[in-house]
């Protein structure tokens, strides 16, 4: 399991690059995870990033793209505005979290 | 000895642009259980910034008529894959009893009813097409099909639009 440094942050990740220990994730970790994938975290994508951090906790699992709009009251089309393009594995990544497992 | 400080940086490489990769899905089936797999993996090719095409053509009309796509029902006749004697699929109300049940185990995981599964696939940039020859068979307008349904094409417009792509056919 690789250790890697971002921004004088000593994380542990798995090949891909995510996080591997959930638990070294802060908030200012979270800046510069989304700055290495061109994201600049606004209010909204705060709102998501932390209902993944929420439901993790509660459901040991990393939501969905559906999850997230149901749950977390972020609709699709905007997860895919804040997210381009592959938005479930960048909030993941951003969150700290594993890739989703959930097929929807 | 300073190797560790000049180790790149382990980044997922998420390309910000599309990628150009097309999945094009033909959805032929009118069955609430071979409703799901277009939807599930044209949910999945959208998730991944991949542009997706459903042309939906014969019994496939069951998914995006509005009168019968809250409706679709699941029969284990001619299904040995259920493994229950082939008898009892003729016994009256299996069919609702069978489609009660299954619509159940889609709910468990999470998973939406048709309808709403269309409006995630929309949400989600998916583009839904109607076969011109179903329609008029059917004597059907778009205004009778789901409103995601972006027209009425017939089977060389959806050739062409899918230039290029990977198709499936359910």
């Amino acid at each position: 399991m690789p250790v890697t440094t971002l921004d004088g942050h000593s994380i542990h990740v798995n090949d891909e690059g995510f996080l591997t220990d959930p638990a070294e994730w802060s908030e200012d970790l979270a800046t510069t995870l989304a700055a290495q994938i061109g994201i600049q975290l606004t209010d909204a994508h705060w709102q998501v990033i932390r209902f993944l951090r929420e439901d993790y906790a509660k459901t040991g699992e990393t939501a969905t793209i559906r999850r997230v709009s149901t749950a977390g009251g972020t609709p699709v089309k905007q997860l895919f505005a804040l997210f381009p393009q592959k938005p479930a594995k960048k909030m993941a990544y951003i969150a700290g979290l594993p890739k989703p497992h959930g097929c929807v | 000895m300073t190797t560790t400080e000049s180790a790149p940086a382990i980044v997922p490489q998420f390309d910000s642009e599309p990628s150009g990769r097309t999945l094009a899905i033909i959805c032929s089936k009118g069955t609430l259980d071979m409703a799901y797999p277009g939807l599930v993996l044209a949910n999945a090719a959208l998730g991944e910034g991949i542009e997706t095409h459903l042309f939906f053509t014969f019994w496939g009309f069951e998914m995006i008529n509005k009168k019968t796509m809250h409706e679709l029902k699941f029969t284990p006749l001619g299904n040995t894959a259920t493994h229950l004697p082939q008898g009892l699929g003729g016994v009256p109300w299996m069919t609702n009893v069978a489609t009660a049940r299954l619509k159940k185990s889609i709910a468990e995981v999470g998973v939406p009813e048709v309808p709403e599964f269309l409006e995630q696939i929309v949400a989600s940039g998916g583009h839904l097409w109607a076969c011109r020859m179903s329609a008029d068979m059917n004597h059907l307008t778009l205004a009778d099909l789901y409103e995601g349904v972006e027209d009425i094409i017939s089977a060389a417009d959806f050739i062409d639009k899918t230039d290029g792509a990977q198709l499936l056919f359910i």
